[in-house]
Order: C-alpha cells, then sequence, then structure tokens
C-alpha cells in the first residue's frame, strides 16, 4: 500500500535540492557566523546567502530578514516585541477572530499584562473586512496583526488594504504569512506590512527555521535576548544547517512557485469535483480567494479524528480540525467563526496538496473517503437515514 | 497514540447498531462537548439479552461504547450497573490522558439505559422516549468546567483555563 501524503499544510517534506544543500553545509561546515576568523567567515558566507534567498522570495532587503526557530517564535517576536516597545505609546491591540493559536495566545499572554485586544469578526468565507479593522483602531492602538492565509480554511485576507490603513495611523502591521508564505507571492512592499512571519516548512524546506521580516524603524524588543546575532534583533546561535535549508526552499519556491501553484490547484479542483459522491460535505473558506494547496472540508454527521485514523489505516496522511484530534475538546475557533454548527465543526478534514502529488491519488483518496464516510455515519446516532 | 485493544475497538466496534424495540434506552453527551452516544437494551429474566450502540465522536468514543455494550451483554442488571467509566477504560488498555472525557459517556449511556427499562417497567414513562438533550453553546450552560491539561476543576464556566490559557473541557455530571 503507497502511503498518501495530504498534509502539506502541517509539513512538506524536503526538497531533494533542499535536502542536498543542507547534507553539503553539514559536512563541510561547523563554523559559527559570528567568529572573526576563516572558518567563521566560511559560516558567515551560507548565512548571508540564504538571507539574501528569503528576501527575494518576499521583497525584502536582506538585513529586513531575522532568522528564528520558526513560525511561531517569528509571530512571539513580533506581537510581544511590538507591544513591550510601545507599551509607553498604548495597550491596544487589533487582531482578527481566526488567526492562529501562536498570535491568540500570545495576545492572551499580553491581556494578563494589562494590554487589551479586540478581535474583528469575519464573514461566512473567513474574509476580514478592512473597514471592521479601521473601526477598531483607537488612538491606544500599537499594533494589527492579521494573518495573509488562514491555515485552517485557506481563505486570503485582504491584506494591502490593511496595509493602507495601518500606513495612513502609523501604527505597525504584522502579518502571520506562514500559511502562505512560499506557497503563493508574498510581497511585504505590495502589502504593506511592517513585520511578516513565515516558517520553511510550509515550502519543502526543514522544520524548526523560519524569519521574522522586520521593516527598518520598527520599533520592536527582542524575544531573545543575548548575544549580537542578527543585528542584536535575536540572540542565540544559528540553527545553521536549518537556515541554508530555508535559503535553498526560498530559492527554489520563487522559482518554481507559478508551475507548483498550478499543479496543486489542479488537484484542489479535481477533489473538490469528486465530493458530490459523499454527499452533505460543504467546502470551507472562499470559494476562489484561497490558498490552492488547501481543501478544508466538513462533513456532516461524523467526528474528524474517526475519519482521520480510518484513512490513515488505509495509509492516506490528512489532518482534522476536530477538537478531539487536537487535544484541546473544543471545536475549532475559526470554524465556529465562519458559522459552523458544533457538530459540523467537528467533521472537519483538511486535505493539503504538494508538487509530489498526483491525480491519481486525489481518486484514490476520494474512494477511501467515501468509504469512511459511509462506515462512520452507520454508526452515527445524528446520520438520518433517507428513504 | 491509541492502544491495540482501543484501536481494534475503533476499527471492527461490536453490537453497533439501533434495536427497534428497545427495553431501555440510554442518550447521554451532545457535540458541543464533542460526543454524542446513544445506547439500547433488550432486557430478559434481569439480564442484558441484546445491547447496542451508536456513537458520533472520535475513535476514543467509538472504542469506548464497543466495549461497554461488549462488557454488558449477557450480564444481569445489576452486574452491569457496577461497569465504571474506569473499568472499561481498563479493559480498552487504557486511553490518552486529555480522551479520558469519553470514557465518561459510555458507562452512563449505559446506566441511562437500565434505568430507562427500570422506568418504564414501573410504568413511570411508558414506551416514550426520552427528550433529547437541548444543544446549547458551552457558554450558556450552567456548571463547572474542567481543564485536561492541568487536570483541575475550575470554578466558573470560562472558556479557557485560568492557569494554562488552554481551552477547558465542560464536564459531564
Amino acid at each position: 500500500m503507497e502511503t498518501i501524503y495530504f498534509d502539506h499544510i502541517s509539513a512538506t517534506p524536503l526538497h531533494p535540492e533542499v535536502e542536498r544543500a543542507m547534507i553539503d553545509y553539514i559536512s563541510h561546515s561547523y563554523g559559527n557566523p559570528v567568529s572573526q576568523h576563516r572558518i567563521g567567515d566560511a559560516a558567515l558566507e551560507a548565512l548571508e546567502g540564504a538571507r539574501e534567498k528569503v528576501g527575494g522570495l518576499i521583497n525584502a532587503n536582506p538585513e529586513e530578514v531575522v532568522f528564528t526557530s520558526g513560525g511561531t517564535e517569528s509571530i512571539n517576536h513580533a506581537i510581544k516585541g511590538v507591544a513591550f516597545a510601545r507599551a509607553e505609546k498604548g495597550k491596544h491591540i487589533v487582531t482578527s477572530n481566526i488567526e492562529h493559536n501562536a498570535v491568540l495566545k500570545s495576545l492572551r499572554m499580553l491581556e494578563r499584562m494589562g494590554y487589551r485586544v479586540t478581535s474583528v469578526s469575519v464573514d461566512e468565507f473567513g474574509l476580514v473586512d478592512p473597514d471592521d479593522v479601521k473601526e477598531a483602531i483607537t488612538d491606544e492602538t500599537i499594533l494589527v496583526s492579521i494573518m495573509h492565509a488562514n491555515n485552517e480554511i485557506g481563505t486570503i485576507e485582504p491584506i494591502a488594504e490593511i496595509g493602507r490603513i495601518t500606513r495612513e495611523r502609523n501604527i505597525p502591521f504584522h502579518c502571520d504569512a506562514v500559511a502562505s508564505g512560499g506557497v503563493i507571492p508574498v510581497d511585504v512592499e505590495e502589502m504593506g506590512v511592517d513585520l511578516l512571519s513565515i516558517a520553511a516548512n510550509q515550502f519543502y524546506g526543514p522544520s524548526g527555521v523560519g524569519v521574522l521580516y522586520i521593516r527598518p524603524k520598527t520599533e520592536l524588543w527582542p524575544l531573545f535576548d543575548g548575544g549580537m546575532q542578527e543585528s542584536s534583533r535575536r540572540g542565540g546561535t544559528h540553527n545553521m544547517v536549518g537556515i541554508v535549508g530555508m535559503g535553498k526552499a526560498a530559492e527554489l519556491a520563487r522559482e518554481e512557485m507559478p508551475q507548483r501553484m498550478e499543479h496543486v490547484l489542479q488537484l484542489k479542483k479535481a477533489f473538490i469535483d469528486g465530493l458530490g459522491f459523499i454527499g452533505e460535505v460543504v467546502l470551507n473558506g472562499h470559494p476562489t480567494q484561497s490558498l490552492p494547496n488547501l481543501a478544508s472540508i466538513s462533513v456532516s454527521y461524523v467526528e474528524g479524528e474517526a475519519m482521520m485514523l480510518l484513512l490513515d489505516e488505509e495509509g492516506i496522511c490528512i489532518s482534522t480540525r476536530s477538537a478531539c484530534a487536537s487535544g484541546s475538546l473544543r471545536a475549532s475557533h475559526v470554524l465556529l467563526s465562519i458559522g459552523r454548527d458544533y457538530a459540523t465543526a467537528q467533521g472537519t478534514l483538511l486535505f493539503s496538496f504538494g508538487m509530489t502529488n498526483t491525480l491519481g491519488e486525489v481518486e484514490r483518496a476520494l474512494e477511501t473517503l467515501k468509504e469512511v464516510v459511509a462506515t462512520l455515519r452507520k454508526i452515527s446516532p445524528l446520520y438520518k437515514k433517507k428513504g | 497514540m491509541y492502544s491495540e485493544t482501543v484501536m481494534d475497538h475503533f476499527k471492527t466496534p461490536r453490537n453497533v447498531g439501533r434495536i427497534e424495540d428497545a427495553d431501555g434506552i440510554g442518550e447521554v453527551g451532545n457535540p458541543v462537548c464533542g460526543d454524542m452516544m446513544t445506547i439500547t437494551l433488550k432486557v430478559k429474566d434481569d439480564r442484558i439479552e441484546d445491547i447496542k450502540f451508536e456513537t458520533f465522536g472520535c475513535g476514543a468514543a467509538i472504542a469506548v461504547s464497543s466495549m461497554v455494550t461488549e462488557m454488558a451483554k449477557g450480564k444481569t442488571l445489576e452486574e452491569a450497573l457496577k461497569i465504571t467509566n474506569k473499568s472499561v477504560v481498563e479493559q480498552l488498555e487504557g486511553l490518552p490522558k486529555n480522551k479520558l472525557h469519553c470514557s465518561n459517556l459510555g458507562a452512563d449511556a449505559l446506566h441511562q439505559a437500565i434505568m430507562d427499562y427500570y422506568e418504564r417497567k414501573e410504568g413511570r414513562t411508558g414506551r416514550k422516549r426520552r427528550k433529547r438533550e437541548k444543544v446549547e453553546p458551552l457558554e450558556h450552560r450552567e456548571g463547572r468546567c474542567y481543564c485536561p491539561y492541568c487536570d483541575v476543576e475550575l470554578p466558573e464556566e470560562i472558556p479557557t483555563c485560568t492557569l494554562c490559557g488552554k481551552p477547558t473541557e465542560h464536564r459531564h455530571e
């Protein structure tokens, strides 16, 4: 039985060229890029090369790129760093109802410290209305944080419009672009953001490495105090192997993006077209303004974790946003925010496609999903048998 | 994550279905809590002659339902009432800590079905089915919350744990 991997939103496999670059680096280099000798210089060269490549991916200057341990650190750094640096100017932050937990929990922590958070709601497709952001901003507002693409439903937010609002009001704007960075075009100038978080494991790079883009003159404290690394914006010895991998992955993502987007969109469309045969399945997120690699569906009368486990038995790896599987025991805040009821939210599955997936795999997954749903609906007290 | 016994009961659940002319019905849970379970019984000479379940829920919830019906089948009502959530979990060779709440439903549904049988026998409710529990958002319900991470009862109905900030769970009574 061939394994089918449809969980690229959780992590992507390493691109073979990324793997080669990382192995090549680790077998020849070991220096610390801050050391002022030849071994250190070699590492520094690799570090700055990677920085330039990631900058190229998001249209940023290399010196605006700070390497971190991943999306979560980047987000924590952006939100807490601005909140601490600008505390005297105000203690109000604007965000949305469907942010990732890294954003939500960072903000919850700040609330405990006396900050106030306004969270704007989204429409049935998960779209933030920029006018709501505009209205939520007060004289006390020190930061706006809105995600680029949602990791549970794929909806792409109108970041550029929000960026125009925050510029007008001169408020730092952070964008969590972890789900979109390296997948679809991300341009910090077009989007008008001051801070932007991305992670390498979303675009065929390694896990455990990410980037925080910081626009010059943004008021921001470090999250990790330590050495002079990253121009004192992030202390700590560099994860050089990871950084080299991220640099290579960024370079490839930039080159291959149009083909990759076309390929995964074709798979996503084929998957959605085939869902009709299962019946009583809804697609979550915006029909067009959404990630090309993610199909988020809610299946009525059955629970997500149970479906995921049975699909796994058949070699199909996906993820779920049912409360039972996430360990949180509560239905997803994102799905409730777009108006799904509790039972429907519990039946949510995420199929996320990648560049090595094929149409044949989509067909097999659809057939298996149909069987799995039928099996579980037979057990479900919620399923009203027809006819 | 799950034991072999849990996976076995999840993949090939025993006693699935609904007995149409049941002598006792137990319905517990609601989708807000994440699980729903219905148990139907056939009783003969104070003994559970047949038992079936229907469950909306995760792998653990389905395994618990299957196991509880298997444990109860053929037992006297008195013996079946002694089946506890804990004994079901033991028979399943354990459940992950954050899934223990799923086990509560199993014995609860069984006990409710037995009590329903007794009530019908005494003619208190006739053969009318109990009204289904109304589903309301958690925030509107009264009762306490429980944090599965900190393993503590929280004094009020709040969506997140005051200690760790993680989402809380509604406690089944």
